[in-house]
């Protein structure tokens, strides 16, 4: 039971059963992008509001599971008030996080997202957000996948 | 415990513990529990017999069959055919020519997309699928259409996932040149009316391919009593090998259908002008074949028949209704397939946790189950879901495992909710 913990931590059940930003479309919203896992099921819109290169104000709506959708709520709450250069290392943080390439970088509370490494048919729903974000801020205006 | 064993060993004349000896990958732990396997609808384990069969030909008697002229190749050829005769008395088809080896009902259903509807439909002719297919029985349809104009048509289904027989029988037309449904569905459970379906069908003059994928492991499919035109299933849902599957086709219709895929041992005689095709069943099976398989999916139907399929088929039926009761009295499930007619699937939704948490919960388990929307999208969005958990049923799952997969679920709510 304690590995399936690593998994299903407290802070991602949390942020699944009361995700951040969640059904917010903020108002001058001007990048947003499109995230679907047919597979899964797995569906997000994210929407930024992106002015002087700072992330302003973000929210996103969908479904998904309980490690994709606590991913996502996560992430809204990191990357607001941040540049976009430090949204784009977070997510460069966060995508050798979860393929173990590095461990050790600091990424403060979304280091719970570690533990979706050891289920490797989960990793493409904790990482459907941050590649759903890295299309918005290319303003790439298409359907992102991760499987 | 073993009163209710009793019991049902009486009532349905089917042993499951002696049945579970046949199977080694059952007698295993994952993560520290006892293997519970419930993803039978998506591939069934192997009965030793199919293991040892395979195994046996590879040690002793494999060559390449029918064109060799040494002992291997006679050894090898008989053990081959001899698997095509089995099929024959398994479906009680009239002909083994009517037995066409392929790599399993996707290729069966593609086979007769584009050897048979290709070459007899036409701009704004019209193919019938239903709303439950499989997307092996709705995108070689989707394909046919796009090359010759035809249209598909979808009967639908009612909220318990029944077809509405009453808008089949408005669909079918003067138009219409082939229906093609599924038997028994592999995301709802339900048994179709398929001679029902048959009857309507053919009062029109229009040929019906059954997709059998789910139907062959667990109910008797008798070509000739249900009289269909076409019957794809494959070899590893029935507890055979992978890469091996069947279509039967009545003869007349085989016959008149030009050759699939062009190769060796379609051919009677190829010269530079013009090639001459081998007879039935041999002008459907291009290239050497899945030797193994087919001789394997041999094993499969002997042991199918040795414990016999009316018994088996009680034993899951009691077993579903088990499992059906036990699922609906946990708070917060939902059951997605309630027809009055089901087979070996339970498909269902538990409020607040999403299907590929319980799937995984559930491995934790040890209990294996399927999460997903199985192939069938469009029935998922008649539901208006993204996917369902899916236990299936085989014929060496036990009561015990059912009350394991409740237990497990209970596990999941208390982890996510």
């Amino acid at each position: 039971m304690s590995d399936l913990r690593d998994l299903y931590e407290e802070v991602i059940l949390d942020h699944n059963r009361n995700p951040r930003n969640f059904l917010n479309k903020p108002d001058g919203t001007n990048r947003k992008a499109h995230g679907f896992n047919p597979l899964c099921g797995d569906e997000f819109a994210l929407h930024l509001v992106v002015e002087d290169g700072i992330i302003k104000d973000v929210g996103f709506e969908g479904t998904g599971c309980a490690i994709s959708t606590a991913s996502a709520s996560l992430m809204t709450e990191a990357i607001k008030g941040k540049t976009e250069e430090e949204a784009y290392a977070l997510f460069d943080k966060i995508h050798k996080l979860l393929l173990q390439e590095d461990r050790s970088a600091d990424v403060g509370k979304l280091a719970v997202l570690a533990g979706v490494h050891a289920y490797p048919t989960r990793v493409k729903c904790a990482t459907l957000a941050w590649h759903t974000l890295h299309a918005a801020l290319e303003s790439e205006n298409k359907t992102v996948t991760t499987e | 415990m073993s009163t209710v064993k009793q019991r049902i060993t009486t009532t349905s004349g089917f042993d499951v513990e002696k049945a579970r000896q046949d199977f080694p990958a059952l007698h295993q732990q994952v993560r520290g529990k006892p293997l519970v396997y419930l993803d039978n609808g998506a591939s069934a384990q192997k009965p030793k017999i199919v293991i040892d069969t395979i195994s046996q030909l590879y040690a002793h008697d494999y060559s390449n069959v029918h064109r060799g002229v040494h002992a291997l190749a006679e050894r090898s050829t008989k053990a081959f055919e001899g698997a095509r005769e089995k099929v024959r008395q398994f479906i009680n088809a009239a002909s083994t020519r009517e037995i066409i080896f392929v790599r399993g009902t996707t290729e069966a259903i593609n086979l007769v997309a584009q050897s048979y509807a290709r070459n007899n439909v036409q701009k704004h002719d019209e193919i019938i699928i239903t709303h439950m297919e499989h997307h092996s029985n709705i995108v070689p349809w989707q394909l046919v259409c796009e090359q010759t104009g035809a249209l598909l048509r979808v009967v639908p289904i009612n909220d318990s996932g029944e077809l509405i027989l009453e808008e089949f029988e408005k669909l079918l037309g003067p138009r219409t040149k082939l229906v093609a449904l599924v038997h028994v569905s592999n995301a709802l459970g339900t048994i179709n009316p398929v001679r029902q379906i048959i009857k309507l069908a053919h009062a029109q003059n229009v040929p019906v391919l059954l997709d059998s994928a789910q139907t062959a492991p667990h109910l008797k499919v008798d070509v000739q009593q249900l009289d269909c035109d076409f019957c794809a299933f494959s070899g590893h849902k029935m507890y055979g090998p992978s890469g091996i599957g069947v279509l039967y086709g009545k003869e007349a219709l085989l016959d008149a259908m030009p050759p699939y895929h062009g190769g060796g041992e379609m051919i009677k005689y190829v010269t530079f002008e013009k090639t001459e095709y081998n007879e039935l069943p041999h002008k459907f099976e291009a290239g050497t074949p899945n030797i193994a398989g087919t001789i394997g999916l041999g094993a499969a139907i002997d042991y199918l028949t040795g414990l016999d399929l009316d018994a088996i088929a009680a034993y899951e039926h009691d077993l579903l209704g088990y499992a059906a009761k036990a699922a609906s009295e946990v708070p917060g499930l939902r059951i997605i397939g309630t027809a009055r007619e089901k087979a070996s699937i339970l498909s269902f939704l538990l409020e607040g946790v999403h299907a590929h948490d319980i799937g995984t919960i559930l491995d934790h388990e040890g209990i294996a189950v399927r999460a997903g929307h199985h192939c069938t999208m469009p029935l998922m969005r008649r539901f208006g879901v993204a996917a369902t958990a899916r236990a299936s049923f085989g014929l060496y799952n036990t009561r015990e495992e059912v009350d394991a997969l409740i237990a497990g679920l209970h596990k999941v709510k208390e982890v996510i909710c």
